[in-house]
């Protein structure tokens, strides 16, 4: 090359590009594909890889799918039929909620989405008062709107809820519950006071120790046993119990990590400044704490979300539920693929894009400390 | 004396205590009245009575005559298979997932990737539905298997493999197997010291993979191939003789080891992403070639950040080895905290023994944990 | 002794070519498109001493990394002992036994102790028994002045105290050039001194050098040259001597004032 033979004056050696084999298309491919004989055989035998897998999947899923009509007999059979997602598209969002007030429940998502953007959104101002609000006030809202039977509301009972909309109402209701009592599990479990210490690590590891499912039917069968005679409550409900106290016992060792990571000298400064207990954990030490734990919170709330297609074994319909009952309806058998690849896709989304936020969120928290 | 830290500290433990007594008793009574009421009976009794109902599949004897405290045992049993097999699947897939993610070659890293973010992500009893009701159910009928060198034959009623059918002189190839173990120990031993003494290195990984082949072999070729397998046929609408995996238990396994693979990939390649670059380049500037770089160097650090997680996946594994009873495979939640649950009515007793068994494995699994990372922790100042 | 020596040195041509040690020839290298060292050339005498300074980003660290192939090189050679760096592993393993190297960090292993940290090597790669690895490795530890810490972890070591078994450790494979990249810039001061008495001592008993390193005082006492790198370039090079009392360069006029200012 005639730039090597060139003389340059010490420090005039202007910057050069890198020669063709290390740059372009061409060097990033014998790079990263085809440096040694073995990476090539691997790039080669993933390339088959993908051509076994890709191909068949975007013909059925899209190429030879089958979009319009409403009956089954609009389904060629060649690709998937997605005609019996929209057909039972309702179902599969609320479950048998009545039609005439499903607009209860979308004004909910409404304001939670809002709420939840108003949160994500770092320019939007009164942050404090917007979460204030999604934590206390928007349950109650929630609720009544969802269950109604007051304020000229008609009534749904909640064997009527279902699908996409059960799913979040346990997930939410699960994560926003358990958090209060995580705290008091978490402050319990570093306590010096002998018993109460005890009794919270009993409750942790006995929670943290069992599968979801037995909590699950220990809530449906045992806890009418517990409840004194002619008392009874419904099954969602207790449900919603089981799946608090389990998640609790989660949420706690998450906040525990949390506490632990905050530097003694700031348990020392609260102290010095004469603080009580509790003033010194609300001032200084939880705000904290909670900040470091939010990625951890939205991992178990992930978990948690997952989880909640579990509920289905004790006879609630969830969105899973919901969509194994639509594919062994008689009129619609065989086309379980398809509800499981819907179900299973918007479960992906949900799930992977909590998980990029919450990865998202600890790379902010590694580079901002 | 209300000010007094030490006399508020005990107070209000007597306090909390109380009220946890308070609520207990108030449970335990309503239970007690409304067990009564209901006229369930209490207590283990019903342990040693018959359960009357079959069960599918059994590692041991069983049959309806048996008792409940035989069906725990039944479930119990069939719970740890799952969890065994799931356990060393998952392990074998996620290293190698995990490995793939890190490497160089840009297709298998995304390959590797596109598996952890796509399995992670879905709800594992979604994934347990899609194999049980998508795949294996919708296989064709015996009649149609599929099948792999007319000894594995696939089909809605499971798979169906040929069953080992031990002759004289097999124990002798066992004993070749026992001896080879044996032998690697001391080869390894003996290779140990000489490199100590005299610094010389000893293939000990080809000569013991010869060894562990090689003997049972020669075993198996003096004593005339003592072994035979009786192939599944089919007769009419189903196979007879061979062995059947459920279909089942098959969805069930796969479902566990790949899902519980995708989480052990990210923890294999944290461990490994754990190991500072710089530790490489040490071993690298000080003359050590690749392979023992990542043996002595690399690994014994890596592992140390891999072993408490893993462990964890193990336990994560089979607590969802419960889901079982979603698709009917008769582990202990199906069949003691369910069918045995629905016969007698006594949840508390049932339950309490269910639940007591996975946290009496969680207990253990992290007291190992706990012992492990004492042992292991970086000594530091 | 020492003037026939810098005379010797500060003549290139008369030199025989048995006694170079490392030779750079043109060599280049590029992180994706962005060019770190351009058209170095450089020769390394046996037992010379020779420290690299500049600013940070300039390459230097970089350019001996590359001598033992941390790093790869794109354009030119590398010939260390008439070995050329190529892509061959022979190559590289060949140069890597010779070449051993210090880091800023120490990186020890902190999973072995003092004592295997420094055996380790010598048993692997010179397949020593390893009776006499250690006997080497407390050789060179009393060396070091640190014999009594042989069986603790390096995690219960201070800086200094780990630096000088890195140092052990590279000299336990007899090497017979020692590159190193900043080895006292993650120390406290009170620390850099235990370090540089043990390089000092090391170049008075004619290992060949080439350093990285900031410490001027270092390169005044007992450098025979001073590579001044900017950029990507070799932009000076002299005695040091003469290099501190009458750099020829702008830029190295500037950055001697910059660090002789403290």
């Amino acid at each position: 090359m005639a730039e090597q033979t060139q003389n340059y004056a010490p420090g005039a050696h202007p910057d050069l590009p890198p020669p063709r084999s290390e740059v372009g298309v061409i060097g990033w491919l014998y790079k990263n594909l085809f440096s040694t004989p073995l990476n090539t055989v691997l790039t080669l035998a993933s390339l088959y890889i993908v051509y076994l897998l890709v191909p068949p999947v975007i013909n059925w899923a899209i190429l030879d799918a089958d979009w319009i009509g409403d009956t089954r007999e609009a389904c060629s059979r060649e690709g998937a039929c997605w005609v019996f997602i929209k057909v039972w598209f309702k179902q599969l969002m609320y479950g048998r909620y009545p039609v005439e007030e499903l607009w209860r429940i979308n004004l909910a998502y409404i304001i939670g989405v809002a709420g939840i953007a108003a949160l994500l959104i770092p320019s939007v101002p009164y942050k404090s008062y917007i979460g204030a609000f999604m934590l206390f006030i928007f349950p109650i809202v929630a609720y009544f709107l969802f269950v109604g039977d007051s304020f000229g509301l008609m009534w749904v009972e909640t064997p009527l809820w279902g699908g996409l909309f059960l799913t979040l109402v346990i997930a939410i209701t699960g994560i926003v519950a358990s958090l209060p009592i995580g705290i008091v599990l978490a402050l319990g479990r570093r306590s010096q006071m002998p018993v109460v210490k005890a009794l919270c690590i009993a409750f942790i590891e006995l929670w943290r120790g069992v599968p979801l499912i037995t909590v699950l039917f220990m809530a449906s069968v045992m806890f009418p046993l517990f409840m004194p005679e002619g008392m009874t409550f419904d099954k969602l409900l207790r449900a919603l119990i089981g799946v608090m106290l389990f998640s609790a016992a989660y949420m706690a060792e998450v906040i525990r990590g949390g506490l632990q990571a905050i530097p003694k000298g700031q348990y020392e400064a609260a102290e010095a400044l004469g603080l009580s207990f509790w003033k010194m954990m609300g001032l200084i030490i939880l705000p904290q704490a909670l900040k470091l734990v939010i990625p951890g919170i939205v991992n178990t709330f992930i978990g948690l979300f997952k989880d909640t297609t579990l509920v289905l074994i004790i006879g609630l319909f969830d969105f899973l539920g919901m969509s194994q009952l639509a594919s062994t309806n008689p009129n619609w058998l065989g086309f379980s693929v398809e509800g499981y690849a819907f179900c299973a896709f918007v479960f992906w989304c949900f799930c992977f894009g909590m998980s990029r936020y919450s990865m998202h969120l600890e790379k902010e928290l590694h580079t901002g400390h | 004396m209300w000010n007094d830290p030490h006399y508020r500290a005990l107070f209000f433990q007597i306090l909390v205590l109380g009220a946890v007594i308070l609520a207990g008793v108030f449970l335990v009574n309503n239970t007690i009245s409304n067990l009564e009421r209901q006229g369930i009976a209490s207590g283990f009794s019903f342990l040693d009575k018959t359960a009357g109902f079959s069960i599918g599949e059994s590692l041991i004897e069983y049959s309806e005559e048996d008792t409940y405290g035989r069906t725990f045992m039944v479930g119990l049993l069939n719970t740890m298979l799952v969890a065994f097999i799931g356990c060393i699947l998952a392990t074998i897939l996620g290293f190698i997932v995990g490995i793939a993610r890190l490497s160089r070659n840009w297709m298998v890293s995304r390959i590797a990737t596109v598996y952890i973010e796509t399995l992670r992500n879905i709800p594992l009893l979604l994934q347990i539905f899609f194999w049980y009701f998508a795949v294996l159910r919708a296989l064709p009928s015996p009649r149609e298997s599929a099948t792999f060198g007319e000894s594995f034959f696939l089909n809605n009623r499971g798979l169906s493999y040929p069953r080992p059918l031990y002759e004289d002189g097999f124990s002798l190839v066992v004993w070749a197997f026992i001896a080879a173990i044996a032998a690697i120990v001391i080869i390894a031993r003996w290779a140990r010291k000489r490199q100590d003494a005299t610094g010389q290195q000893f293939h000990t990984f080809y000569v013991g993979l010869g060894l562990i082949i090689g003997l049972p072999l020669l075993a198996a070729i003096v004593t005339g191939f003592p072994l035979s397998w009786e192939y599944p046929v089919l007769k009419g609408f189903n196979f007879q003789g061979g062995k059947v995996m459920s279909p089942e238990f098959v969805s069930l396994v796969l479902a566990l080891s790949t899902y519980t693979a995708s989480f052990i990939a990210e923890i294999v390649r944290a461990g490994i992403m754990a190991v500072s670059h710089g530790q490489t380049e040490a071993a690298f500037s000080l003359g050590l070639q690749r392979g023992p770089t990542l043996r002595l160097v690399i690994i014994p650090q890596a592992l140390r950040v891999i072993i408490p997680p893993l462990t964890s996946q193990y336990l994560n594994l089979t607590k969802n080895s419960s889901l079982a009873a979603a698709i009917a495979y008769p582990d202990l939640v199906l069949v003691f905290a369910g069918t045995a649950l629905m016969q007698t009515g006594q949840a508390v007793e049932i339950l309490s023994m269910t639940m007591a068994i996975y946290l009496l494995l969680s207990l253990l699994i992290s007291a190992f944990m706990n012992w492990y990372n004492k042992k292991m922790a970086l000594v530091e100042r | 002794m020492e003037e026939v020596e810098v005379s010797r040195h500060s003549d290139k041509e008369m030199v025989v070519s048995e006694d170079v040690m490392i030779e750079l020839k043109a060599m280049h290298k590029w992180y994706g498109e962005f060019h770190v060292l351009k058209n170095i050339d450089l020769t390394v005498h046996k037992g010379e001493r020779i420290v690299i300074c500049g600013p940070s980003g300039s390459g230097k660290s970089t350019l001996i990394r590359c001598i033992n192939r941390l790093e790869e090189h794109q354009q030119g050679q590398i010939i260390v002992e008439g070995t050329e760096l190529t892509g061959d592993l022979k190559h590289i393993e060949i140069i890597r036994r010779d070449v051993g190297m210090l880091f800023q960090h120490f990186n020890l292993f902190p999973h072995l102790t003092v004592l295997e940290n420094c055996a380790l090597a010598p048993i692997w790669v010179r397949k020593m028994p390893r009776g006499e690895a250690e006997k080497i490795g407390m050789k060179y530890l009393e060396r070091v002045r640190i014999p009594e810490q042989a069986h603790k972890y390096p995690g219960q070591l201070s800086g200094g105290q780990q630096q000088r078994v890195a140092i052990a450790r590279s000299l336990c494979m007899s090497p017979k050039v020692m590159l190193f990249d900043e080895p006292t810039s993650a120390l406290d001061p009170e620390m850099i001194k235990e370090v540089l008495d043990v390089m000092v001592e090391l170049a008075e008993e004619g290992m060949t050098m080439l350093c990285v390193t900031h410490e001027m005082g270092f390169a005044k006492t007992v450098a025979n040259r001073v590579i001044f790198m900017d950029d990507g370039e070799i932009i000076e090079e002299n005695e040091p001597q003469e290099f501190f009392n009458n750099p020829q360069n702008d830029r190295t006029k500037l950055f001697l004032s910059q660090i002789l200012q403290h």
